[in-house]
């Protein structure tokens, strides 16, 4: 069996930033799998602009932030497996690839997962009517329309209000369908509040909070949709039910960390997160196994995607040489009051951390705290806190000396 | 003129197909869906009955067991994925093991065999692992499970092959009998000929009944809504859990726990009769029901395993409100001689398909000897499934062609191979349901999230789809309004 050093599942703005980093940082051998013809992930089909503002300091489109990469991985002649899968993955860092060139057995001493996220679908959200054509998830209508050129419909609802939706609002509204107007059950956008404004509020499109379809009509293809006002415990307010004619209803209701693979393999997945359990080298619970992109948990923007693809490389390069000693002890992460979740899950209070979080609702005026039980670690103001914004404390490891305990909350 | 007219191309319908194709006889089916599993065949519980819920001497019990026996022949031959996995039945308390008892009875009289009374908790679950609570229950061995849809696609295609003509799309609206021979018009005014006529047409058999001249009969839809579970859970239920059955409406046999041999695991059906013969809806209501009721029978899912619902329509043959049992209705009429009509199969319909189809060829072989034909192929050639085959095998097959080390569902584990395969199909049956039934793409837990798209460039590319053919199911279930862009 052919053994590689490094295998990084998946190419898209994760997987690619963690092949470049790799090879500047000096590791050799590192295999790129991608299972499309393509480079590029998700960031194919993202043809606005706005990628980039973090990491190239300009807004580039999907496929222009992915060039950038793509030219740095031909410029070091990164060995790149497009149009293969990886089918199968095991605890022993073997897996199978499969592509139209064949079939094989490979194994590696370190594996990257960075195989993004999937959406959920109608049945996931138990959707109620019947089934007509006409019912898409906001990316794979992204996809449709904008790689294989197909309009996927004239008159839409947009359940979710999710990012991939609002752009998808934007995007169908600028190619002449009517989008009649974004339902979302929660009393705030699940989406972005740059997105709400850039998308629907410049377009007249109307987000309607606190809302959500109750029935869909139609049994060939969507004939309209029936939606209702939530009370504040998210129950549907009878008589409140309303019609609309459509014959398009796109779902933007959250996505999915894609940890098929990973399960497969017995990497531990957060039930939160629905990313792997990886600790401050971003080790799963399998030794030599690295999770960075959505695949750990959604991100919302590609730019921090690739930020923790080129952290993963430089864990997964001191593992390739030893360095990266086990901790004495793991410290597991307390994600406190108002705090969804935070990343990463385990620590070893000897490495600074970059935390991750999101809140689990918009919050205003607020401290967020770092502490050890009564012992506050580190304490910062904010202004605004969204569950659709990804924040970051960092903390040096002076400042966790001796702890015990670590919980991450809002105040 | 054909020899045989066959209306409706499910599961029952297409099993007299196969059954008919032995011989020298020139078959026609009609089906007005644009394939052959859109209706009742292609949504329940796929449960291959033993037979103890019928009454003794019915044609239920008769057939079903009768059928259970031939069916495991049918599925070698034909291809059709089946697990023998027994199941169980299970009581909670005293009066519920009474009725364990009665229904044993009931099926040691229809010779279903090995059934099996055990009481005490710890033996139940040592038979079925999850039963939980249970104080007893009724184990019957002869039980399984299989894919119909499947099945049907498989019976309609090996009949298609041994000369069976299949119209799809075609819905017969008018037949009058004139000389002996029964004269066909179709939705689009085309019209057929021949000399016996079968009525399979499931939730319309009553219907079609009184297009040829036969009232008398009614159909009562009854739907039963569904939950699906992600297929991780698959190792977690060794077979069918059922509860005592249902008091509520005749007939029907309680919301169960089922394992599908693809490995999603099924809750319902639920039982609600409607108006619309194909109001294939789910409501929140039973929705919920459904989960809550499966939980208590089999607690180990939570709501985030749901990954699809949908539902199936019984062919009812009495009201709401009937208690009493009801049997299945086959026989020539006499009023109509050549006219068979087949009306209120439901279930045991899957299982007794075969018994079914040995009946009716009966009823034409009181009337005329059959001749067989020496060229019959019972064995359904089409349909292997290359993620069952070794981790050998499958390198082979990837070295041997591209398509085969493609795979186009990640979920499922399709190759491309299948696919093309999928979209050959000898009925030409166009349609993406026809493509996911055929090669269970897009039936995973995306929902065809990934692999649709790229389902929809080989139609594109390899089989030069315009934007307007793309369709779903139904006729009109139109996909795309068009391309974007006019430049390419
Ligand atoms: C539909 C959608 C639209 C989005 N739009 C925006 C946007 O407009 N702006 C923004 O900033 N962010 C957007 N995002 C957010 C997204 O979080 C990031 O931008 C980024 O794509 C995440 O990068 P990634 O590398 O983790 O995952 P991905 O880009 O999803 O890449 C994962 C790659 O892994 C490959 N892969 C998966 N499994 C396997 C396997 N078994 N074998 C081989 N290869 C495999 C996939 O084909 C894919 O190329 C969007 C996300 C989605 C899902
Ligand atoms: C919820 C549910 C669960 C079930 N579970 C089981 C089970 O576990 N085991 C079991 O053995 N059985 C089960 N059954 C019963 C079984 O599904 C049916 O008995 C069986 O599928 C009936 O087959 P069919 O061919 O008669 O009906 P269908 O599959 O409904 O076929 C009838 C066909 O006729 C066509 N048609 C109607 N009118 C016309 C016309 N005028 N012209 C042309 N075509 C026409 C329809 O389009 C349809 O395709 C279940 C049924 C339901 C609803």
């Amino acid at each position: 069996m052919i053994e590689r050093d490094v295998v990084i599942i998946g190419a898209g703005p994760a997987g690619l930033a963690c092949a470049v980093k790799l090879k500047e940082i000096g590791v050799s051998d590192v295999l790129l799998v991608e299972r499309e013809k393509k480079l590029g992930g998700i960031l194919n089909q993202c043809i606005h602009d706005g990628f980039g503002l973090h990491n190239f300091k300009e807004s580039l489109t999907g496929p222009e932030y992915i060039e950038r990469y793509v030219e740095r991985l031909k410029k070091f002649n990164i060995d790149v497996l497009s149009d293969t899968m990886v089918v199968n993955l095991f605890q022993d860092k073997s897996m199978i690839l499969s592509g139209p060139w064949g079939r094989e057995r490979i194994r590696a001493k370190a594996i990257v997962l960075a195989m993004g996220c999937r959406e959920r679908t109608a049945g996931a959200i138990g959707l109620a009517g019947s089934r007509p054509a006409g019912i898409y998830t906001a990316g794979v209508a992204q996809r449709l329309m904008n790689i294989d050129n197909y309009m996927v419909g004239n008159e839409v609802v947009i359940l979710g209000s999710g990012d991939v939706g609002l752009i998808m609002a934007r995007r169908l509204t600028l190619e002449g369908a009517r989008v009649l107007m974004v339902l979302e059950k929660l009393p705030y956008s699940s989406g972005l509040p740059r997105n709400i404004v850039q998308c629907l509020e410049d377009y007249g499109i109307p987000l309607y909070l606190k809302t959500t379809v109750t029935k869909v009509y139609g049994k060939a293809r969507v004939e309209g949709v029936e939606y209702v006002s939530l009370d504040d415990d998210g129950k549907p307010i009878p008589g409140s039910e309303r019609f609309v004619k459509c014959d398009t209803l796109l779902l933007s209701v959250g996505l999915i960390p894609e940890n098929e693979l990973s399960r497969e393999a017995g990497v531990e997945i957060h039930p939160i997160t629905g990313g792997p359990i990886v600790n401050d080298t971003y080790q799963t619970n399998i030794d030599g196994v690295f999770a960075a992109g959505n695949v750990l948990h959604v991100h919302d923007l590609a730019d921090w995607a690739s930020m923790e693809g080129e952290l993963v490389a430089e864990f997964a390069k001191r593992y390739l040489e030893g360095e990266l000693s086990k901790a004495k002890r793991w410290i597991d992460v307390k994600a406190g009051k108002g705090i969804r979740y935070v990343l990463p899950h385990k620590i070893s209070g000897e490495r600074d951390v970059n935390f991750l979080f999101r809140v689990d609702s918009p919050y205003k005026n607020r401290y967020i705290i770092v502490r050890d039980k009564d012992r506050v670690i580190k304490k910062r103001r904010v202004i605004n806190l969204h569950p659709a914004v990804m924040e970051n404390i960092n903390v040096k490891s002076e400042e966790m000396k001796g702890i015990e305990s670590l919980e991450v909350m809002v105040e | 003129m054909f020899d045989v007219g066959i209306v409706g191309g499910g599961a029952v319908g297409s099993a007299i197909a196969y059954e008919l194709s032995r011989f020298r006889l020139k078959i026609a089916v009609f089906e007005k869906e644009p394939d052959v599993c859109f209706g009742a065949s292609g949504r329940n519980s796929g449960v291959l009955h033993a037979g103890f819920y019928y009454r003794p001497g019915s044609l239920k019990a008769k057939l079903c067991v009768e059928g259970n026996k031939k069916m495991r022949e049918w599925f070698k031959l034909l291809k059709v994925p089946f697990k023998a996995t027994g199941k169980v039945l299970l009581a909670f308390d005293e009066d519920e093991v009474k009725e364990l008892y009665k229904l044993k009875e009931i099926g040691d009289a229809n010779g279903v065999e090995g059934l099996e009374v055990i009481r005490g908790r710890d033996k139940v679950n040592q038979i079925c692992p999850g039963a939980g609570e249970a104080i007893a229950c009724l184990y019957s061995p002869m039980t399984g499970i299989f894919s119909s849809y499947l099945l049907t696609i498989a019976l309609a295609e090996t009949a298609h092959q041994n000369g069976v003509k299949y119209f799809l799309n075609c819905k017969i609206v008018d037949v009058r009998k004139e000389n002996g021979t029964f004269k066909l018009k179709d939705q689009r005014g085309e019209r057929y000929e021949c000399r016996w006529l079968i009525n399979s047409a499931g939730v319309y058999s009553a219907e079609f009944s009184k297009i040829v001249g036969v009232n008398g009969y009614k159909i009562y839809p009854c739907r039963g809504e569904y939950l699906l579970l992600d297929k991780a859970l698959a190792p977690l239920l060794k077979m069918p859990i059922y509860p005592v059955p249902s008091k509520e409406v005749g007939g029907a046999l309680g919301v169960h726990i089922t394992p599908t041999v693809e490995g999603p695991i099924l809750i319902g059906p639920s039982a609600e009769y409607i108006d619309d013969p194909e109001g294939y809806e789910s409501t929140p209501e039973i929705m919920n029901k459904l989960f809550e009721e499966g939980y208590k029978l089999w607690p180990y899912f939570k709501k985030s395993d749901v990954i699809r619902s949908f539902s199936g329509i019984r062919a009812k043959p009495v009201p709401p409100g009937e208690k009493s049992f009801f049997d299945f209705v086959i026989k020539e009429e006499e009023s109509i001689p050549n006219f068979i009509n087949l009306v209120g199969i439901e279930s045991p319909g899957l299982t007794s398909a075969p018994a079914i189809a040995r009946m009716v060829r009966e009823i034409i072989e009181r009337k005329e000897k059959l001749l067989i034909k020496e060229d019959f192929e019972p064995r359904y050639l089409r349909g292997e499934r290359f993620e069952e085959l070794s981790e050998e095998e499958k390198e082979r097959r990837a070295k041997e062609d591209p398509k085969w080390g493609e795979i186009i569902c990640r979920c499922e584990k399709i190759t491309k191979r299948e696919i093309i395969e999928a979209i050959e199909n000898p009925l030409s049956a166009k349609t993406l349901a026809s493509i996911k039934y055929r090669a269970r793409a897009m039936m995973g837990r995306c929902q065809g999230g990934y692999c649709m798209p790229k389902i929809i460039e080989i139609l594109e590319r390899e089989f030069g789809y315009k934007p307007e053919d793309f369709q779903l199911h139904k006729e009109g279930s139109w996909l795309f309004s068009g391309r974007m862009r006019k430049d390419d």
